[in-house]
């Protein structure tokens, strides 16, 4: 944030005087100025505990002080004319004794460590000159636990700084990971083997300043991290955006990091998008076109070179005149848009499921239309009090769930300053505050993973859920509409929930769209748009379905229902299918119908899986992680992506093969996009299109960007091996692929300068191998990056805007005869079509099941083990059933993994035990 | 947790009564965790996994939680113990006053070095820190009890006693 | 000697059982509170304290009416306080509180009440180690008596004030005694000293105001408040007030527990209370109050044996339980001993303290063993220095430096022998009796 700096103070070290910041430590301060300070336990996102004890420094009362004593920085607040010294020879001396302390047990395996080279460990005990070794007894051994798919476990290596369970326990709330033991036999691990149940575990792997916790899914296919080219990319699991470094060897994808964005995920990933990144390596992946000779009798689609590809389809298409052109909310902005343009606005469907669609043109409405804000991730952390509604935020758009958990601790951290406590002072601030917690009130359909952190929660229908939020807006304003026929009980709900609101500074209302019902949308903005009115800056946050709903909706086009009514002739309409599996959005029947009226279809995309049987042409796409592009994120923030791997032969973007269609048909449309090289281009047109996309071009440099004439390498300059690597394929040392996309080169040639932040290829600063090189790329640590670009956000509230209050909200919900009201429950795992392909998360994702409360299982009959047959509009399916106390009654949950859900939900379903086999 | 029915009846009604009057004594549940676990362990002998998921269930903390607590403290044992519990002190008036000779002792009566248990589970021998008896040192702990000062002698002499009653 | 010179010992019995209510009541035990719950303010009663002059007898010695000053009063003050009672003794050497809980509850319990009353806690909890039971199960008894009797609970003898007081076993480990680490343990929480701030008077237990008490500070309370803070001030012979529990151990031939006026000498104490040493064994050096304070030699047998006379010769008072080194035994040995001790018991938080300490005591080993090696001294001295205050995150590791600084100053010439002769030098003597 870019705070007033009215804290600033002198401080004194090595007798240089600098300005600090009071509010921070000696360590962040010390760092910020671009000391090298060694540190272990302290980390910028969970402050200071004063354990490692690395980070002393001598500090001196005055200036006639020369004795001065040994003082932790991390544990020293910048005051005004503090003084001190870090190149003092006893600080020095008691530093690398720690470091001495910390190697007595280490095994020094680090040429087979994961973490060699990019090991903190290492970087710090080279920082502090340690290099002999005096200790003669044996070293502490341990017996290592096996963890899951995602994080290896090797304790042996372990320094004792309690990141991990710090991380693991106070950030991320996870239970299962603990210190056991004590003194110089502490164990970090869980109470017995078992795969970790938090969803952020992944983030033990960058916490841990050596190789305790490691990249599982990098072991599988291991380089060093110099011998990686690492890319800035956009995580494209969910909608929050999260920045990622992409890293690649050998044209594999190796492994996902955290790439620090400060508005957004700032220090901290989750599982999903950490480990989902192996879809990328899937061998089933798209690579080369293919065509489908017959479409009558499913004949095997066979292989083609794209010019092969596309001169058949030049025949098929000649007579045709028009295409359909379904888009995808897992494509690019610039796929999308190039779509829409070849097949015109009137012949382009979102390709969104109806209840997509929907909920992302009112979330798109309400964001535009009314005053209040969407916020940030980081907002949301500050956030003194909140209201979810919908579902478990952690399995739709986990980081936002993890941001909802620190916001609980905002409005206690207000006492702190009564008791002289600053708020990096970690241990301290815990013991002061001791678990209190700010309001954080959650309406949904079953227990959701912040449960533990909730002021209270209420669980209901989806409309019933809806029904809360709408009375909650009304209690905060009159004008907003009333409900009726509520308990007394739910009136006493709103009005706690309504005085938490209204009585904070900055509270958030957080929706999900996973529940499928409209009306818990408009409740939150009712909400939000009722505190506005009473002079509360409340935030809005949203989570759409996936990482790129909000771009998509932007561009405006058909619904489904839209676009069955005007589309369909066999003769005349051909169908281009970007980038989407519209079996997983559509009923099967319906879609089935639909597909009959268009030959050829094609089909571009990289899913393997997405290729319908009806598919004529096939085009590989490159999936985001191996294109550049850009995404809008759920707040409405356009972010641009690079491809983490040289241009693979037969695969292309797929602007660029809607391109090649558009040249090999007989569209007007297509002279409007034959000039098209670049993204540039392709921005220009679309500002022009979409006043709202007028700054899209800004959201990173541009491909011509250079620092003083040179590219930003995507390879260390340690890379190995590169006239190696294609060996089997030439002698010949190649030419380093070219990138004409952007400015980015898949080389260790280039700039060594420090690019704008969307560019940053990888963290690393001369004696700062590990991800802690990021206090190099910092203004302050833990603060914005140096040349910070955050991306441009799209919509911006109306701040006088009296929007009005949405209407005639629904009625309270009213179980049927022998029907349940059938709610989606979306999975991290699972749910997600391309996560859902990596090996990783495959081990992770649970069964199919129909979710019921105990109460409506007997109801109904069902005996344990037994299966149920549910059936609703569209849907027949024979699933097992579990029992879980928390799910609202009334309800059944449909937790479909994979494959989603492909039917609109909620819907009233039958469900009848199945006979036994 | 499918099987927390299972776990919660490992804790017998004597045993839960006698927490709960733990716990009352609490604004939190936690507080009175490490004496639950120290009633069970002194029902039971030593603290299985199954009975840590059991008390960690009664007093609503995380398994893993509570197994911090448990393995962190010097008498809560997480592994099964003998039928008797020997404490020799270890502390230095205990030591300078000759408590190596009870070990010793102890050593070549039953075969085990203190953190042992004997084969036949009879007799678990455990250092311990300062037992606060220096003015008897050296000391030692029999099922609770305190003894000293003893000459190895005379610590046979107590086994003897001690470990030919039955259990009660 | 009348009572007034032995006030805390004199109703103990040597093997006997401990005062009933009825016994105590009978010798003047509870009028103290009597006369506070009816006359005093907890003002008045704080005054009284801070003006007898009373320092904490845990080990630190801090001013205990001071340490109650920082307690917020009044009526906005948050609400539940607590006392807690530190019955956690568990330093090496000493076992003079188990002789208060063991052979007097009852007056523990008097001292609890007027503690609370001054900082106005409702609620009291005596955190007791488990070797301790005898004293839980003598103090469970006193405190269901005095609770029958309307001493304890709602609304004490009609005064309006109440308080509960209950009786925590902890399962074992000397950090406990650390008093942040304590409420640590008392919440239930993993067992770390916190930061400071917040002080436990401002923010302690489930982040109420919370004073921390040693149960021999506490023992003290209802003389002051009989007798007056003036009688208390008299009763000790220096510059500290009141009694204290000396204690010694090792080979004396009547190791014990005595009270004395504070400020005795070691040499009284030693020669006329423990009797000398045992035929056979010469005094060599003490550790005066408990495993964590730095030895003193013959040289320093004349000094007084309270907080000011102990500081200037770079020791410290501490519990005032000495142990004995004698010329039998050896002091590498024994200083192994702690270390092991202090190893074992380090929480494991801080690094020095976790790694420091095992480590030195492994240097002190392989002297034992005769492995060591003239660079070891300089690893144990640097360890002195870099386990010292303000490099830890406690005071335990700085307490376990104590010993061994002295040690290094004292017997410089043993350790230096122990390398020369490849082991040690007592080894084919032993410590036989």
């Amino acid at each position: 944030m870019t705070k007033a700096r009215n804290h600033s103070v002198t401080i004194h070290v090595d007798g240089r005087s600098f300005q600090a910041d009071a509010q921070r430590n000696l360590l962040e301060s010390c760092l910020s100025l671009g000391f090298n300070l060694p540190y272990f336990c302290w980390h910028p996102a969970m402050g200071s505990v004063g354990a490692c004890r690395q980070c002393a420094v001598k500090q001196f009362k005055d200036e006639s002080d020369t004795n001065g004593l040994i003082v932790m920085a991390c544990m020293t607040p910048s005051a005004e004319g503090t003084r001190i010294s870090i190149d003092d020879p006893e600080a020095r001396e008691f530093r690398s004794s720690v470091i001495e302390w910390l190697m007595l047990n280490h095994p020094h395996d680090c040429p087979v460590c994961d973490e060699g080279g990019e090991c903190h460990l290492q970087d710090m005990t080279v920082m502090t000159g340690h290099v002999s070794r005096r200790y003669r007894e044996s070293k502490r051994t341990y017996r290592n636990q096996y963890l899951g798919s995602f994080v290896t476990h090797e304790m042996n290596r372990c320094i004792q700084c309690y990141r991990c369970v710090r991380f693991y326990r106070d950030i991320a709330g996870g239970e299962d990971l603990n210190a056991f033991g004590s003194r110089d036999r502490l164990y970090f691990g869980r109470m017995q083997d078992g795969t970790l149940e938090n969803e952020f575990s992944g983030n033990l792997v960058e916490v841990c300043p050596t190789g305790v916790f490691t990249d599982k899914t990098l072991s599988h296919h291991y380089s060093r991290k110099w011998d990686m080219q690492s890319t800035p990319s956009i995580c494209s699991h969910c909608s929050v955006g999260c920045n990622v470094h992409l890293a690649e060897r050998a044209g594999i994808m190796r492994r996902v990091t955290n790439r620090y964005h400060s508005r957004i995920n700032g220090y901290f990933l989750c599982d999903r998008g950490r480990f989902g990144y192996e879809y990328v390596n899937h061998p089933q992946r798209l690579r080369r076109p293919a065509v489908r000779p017959s479409r009558e009798n499913s004949a095997p689609l066979i292989s083609l070179s794209p010019a092969e590809a596309l001169a058949r389809l030049r025949s098929r298409l000649s007579e045709r005149k028009r295409i359909v052109g379904v888009g995808s909310p897992r494509a690019s902005l610039e796929s999308n848009y190039a779509l829409r343009t070849l097949v015109g606005r009137e012949h382009f469907f979102s390709g969104m499921s109806i209840v997509e669609h929907r909920d992302a043109s009112l979330i798109l409405q309400i964001l535009t239309d009314g005053p209040a804000p969407s916020w940030s991730i980081q907002q949301v952390e500050q956030a003194d009090a909140a209201l979810i509604l919908g579902e478990d935020l952690v399995h739709t758009a986990p980081r936002l769930a993890l941001a909802l958990r620190q916001s609980v601790r905002e409005q206690p951290m207000e006492q702190l300053d009564g008791l002289n406590i600053h708020r990096w002072q970690d241990a301290a601030v815990r013991t002061a505050l001791q678990g209190q917690r700010g309001p954080l009130y959650i309406g949904s359909v079953a227990g959701t993973s912040l449960d533990d952190v909730a002021t209270r929660t209420f669980r209901g229908s989806p409309c019933d859920i809806a029904r809360l939020g709408c009375a909650v807006a009304h209690e905060i304003c009159h004008d907003s509409p009333r409900i009726s026929e509520l308990t007394s009980e739910e009136s006493a709900l709103i009005r706690e929930i309504a005085r938490a609101l209204a009585s904070a500074k900055r509270p958030v209302v957080a929706v999900g769209a996973g529940t499928g019902e409209a009306w818990i949308i408009k409740a939150a903005a009712n909400v939000a748009w009722a505190l506005h009115r009473r002079g509360v800056a409340a935030g809005l946050v949203f989570a759409p379905h996936e990482c790129n709903t909000l771009g998509l909706s932007l561009l405006g086009g058909n619904s489904f229902e839209q676009t069955t009514a005007i589309e369909g002739d066999r003769d005349r309409d051909a169908l281009l299918i970007l980038e989407n599996d519209l079996r997983r959005r559509l009923e099967t029947a319906t879609l089935n119908r639909w597909l009959e009226r268009f030959d050829p279809i094609i089909v571009i995309d990289h899913v393997d899986d997405a290729i319908l049987d009806q598919a004529g042409f096939v085009f590989p796409a490159s999936p985001i992680a191996c294109s550049d592009g850009s995404l809008v994120n759920h707040e409405g923030r356009v972010q641009r992506f690079f491809s983490a791997i040289a241009k693979e032969q037969d695969v292309q973007v797929s602007w660029r093969w809607i391109q090649d269609i558009g040249r090999v048909s007989s569209l007007e449309s297509f002279h409007a996009m034959a000039d098209w090289t670049s993204l540039e281009q392709i921005h220009a047109a679309m500002a022009e299109d979409f006043p709202v996309l007028r700054r899209i071009g800004e959201a990173a440099p541009p491909a011509q960007f250079r620092i003083a004439g040179q590219k930003i390498p995507r390879a260390p300059h340690r890379f190995s091996g590169r006239t190696v690597l294609p060996v089997l394929e030439t002698i010949h040392e190649p030419q380093p692929p070219h990138d004409p996309e952007s400015p980015l080169a898949f080389s260790m040639e280039g700039t060594p300068s420090q690019p704008p932040s969307p560019l940053v290829p990888f963290f690393w600063s001369s004696g700062w191998n590990s991800n802690e090189a990021l206090n190099k790329f910092q203004d302050e640590v833990g603060r914005s990056l140096h040349n910070e670009h955050l991306g441009i956000r799209l919509l911006e509230p109306q701040p006088d805007a009296r929007s009005r209050f949405f209407e005639n909200p629904p009625p309270r919900y009213e179980r049927r005869n022998n029907q349940l009201l059938l709610v989606p429950l979306p999975r991290l795992f699972g749910s997600e079509e391309l996560s859902a392909r990596a090996s990783a998360i495959q081990e992770q994702i649970p069964k199919a099941a129909v979710v019921l409360h105990p109460r409506e299982a007997d109801r109904l009959g069902l005996r344990k083990g037994q299966a149920v047959d549910v059936t609703a509009p569209g849907l027949t399916r024979r699933l097992p059933f579990e029992t879980d106390e928390t799910m609202a009654g009334g309800l059944a949950g449909l937790r479909l993994t994979p494959g989603g859900v492909s039917v609109p939900l909620p819907a009233w379903a039958t469900l009848k035990g199945a006979p036994s086999p | 947790m499918s099987h927390s029915k299972d776990i919660r009846s490992m804790l017998s009604e004597h045993e839960k009564d006698m927490i709960n009057e733990e716990l009352s004594h609490y604004p939190t549940k936690r507080a009175g965790a490490v004496e639950a676990l120290m009633i069970v362990q002194r029902q039971r002998g030593w603290i299985s996994d199954d009975l840590l998921l059991a008390v960690a269930d009664h007093v609503d903390m995380a398994p893993a939680e509570l197994d911090r607590s448990a393995t962190f403290y010097n008498l809560i044992f997480r592994q099964p113990v003998g039928r008797h519990l020997v404490l020799v002190c270890n502390s230095v008036t205990c030591w300078l006053m000759g408590a190596d000779r009870l070990r010793e002792r102890l050593r070549s009566r039953f075969g085990i070095d203190a953190g042992e248990t004997s084969a036949d589970s009879r007799i678990t021998v455990l250092p311990n820190v300062c037992l606060g008896a220096c003015d008897r040192a050296p000391a030692v702990l029999i099922d609770e009890t305190l003894h000293g000062p003893l000459t190895a002698d005379e610590l046979d002499r107590l086994l003897d006693s001690s470990l030919s009653e039955t259990l009660p | 000697m009348t009572i007034d010179r032995r006030p805390l010992t004199e109703q103990i019995r040597r093997n006997g059982p401990p005062p009933t209510l009825c016994e105590y009541e009978d010798r003047g035990g509870y009028a103290a509170i009597r006369t506070m719950l009816t006359e005093m303010t907890p003002e008045e009663v704080q005054r009284e304290v801070t003006d007898s002059n009373l320092r904490g007898r845990g080990g630190a010695g801090f001013p205990t009416g001071k340490k109650w000053s920082f307690v917020p009063m009044g009526d906005d003050a948050p609400r539940p306080k607590y006392l807690v009672v530190n019955a956690d003794e568990m330093e090496p050497g000493s076992f003079k509180d188990r002789v208060l809980l063991e052979g007097h509850p009852h007056q523990l319990i008097e001292g609890i009440i007027i503690a609370a009353y001054a900082i106005q806690a409702e609620c009291a909890y005596i955190f007791i180690r488990w070797a301790y039971r005898r004293s839980a199960l003598a103090l469970e008894r006193a405190i269901r008596e005095a609770r029958e009797s309307g001493l304890l609970g709602h609304d004490l003898l009609g005064s309006g004030f109440n308080l509960t007081v209950h009786v925590h076993t902890s399962a074992g480990r000397y950090i406990c005694g650390e008093e942040t680490a304590l409420l640590n343990a008392l919440e239930g929480h993993p067992v770390i000293p916190r930061a400071k701030p917040p002080y436990p008077q401002v923010s302690g237990l489930w982040g109420k105001p919370t004073i921390v008490q040693n149960v021999e500070t506490l023992c003290n309370l209802p003389h002051i408040l009989a007798h007056g803070a003036e009688w208390y001030r008299g009763l000790g012979k220096g510059k500290d007030s009141g009694t204290k529990l000396y204690a010694v151990s090792g080979r004396v031939n009547r190791p014990g527990v005595w009270e004395l006026p504070i400020g005795t000498t070691v040499r009284e104490i030693l020669e006329h209370h423990a009797g000398g040493m045992q035929e056979g064994y010469a005094f060599r050096a003490m550790q005066p109050g408990g495993g964590s304070t730095a030895f003193l030699t013959d040289a320093h047998l004349d000094m007084a044996m309270d907080f000011e006379s102990l500081s200037s010769v770079g020791s410290r008072l501490g519990t005032g339980t000495a142990i004995i080194l004698d010329d039998r035994t050896c002091p590498v040995g024994f200083v192994r001993n702690l270390e092991h001790f202090f190893a074992q018991e380090s929480c494991g938080w801080c690094t020095p303290c976790r790694d420091g300490l095992p480590w030195v005591e492994r240097l002190l080993a392989a002297l034992d063993s005769g492995d060591g090696r003239p660079q070891d001294m300089d690893i144990l001295e640097r360890h002195v220095t870099f386990l010292g205050p303000g490099r830890t995150y406690c005071a335990h590791a700085p307490g376990a430096m104590e010993p061994l600084k002295s040690a290094l100053e004292h017997f410089r010439s043993d350790f230096d022998r122990h390398i020369d002769e490849r082991g040690c030098p007592w080894a084919k003597t032993g410590t036989d009796e």
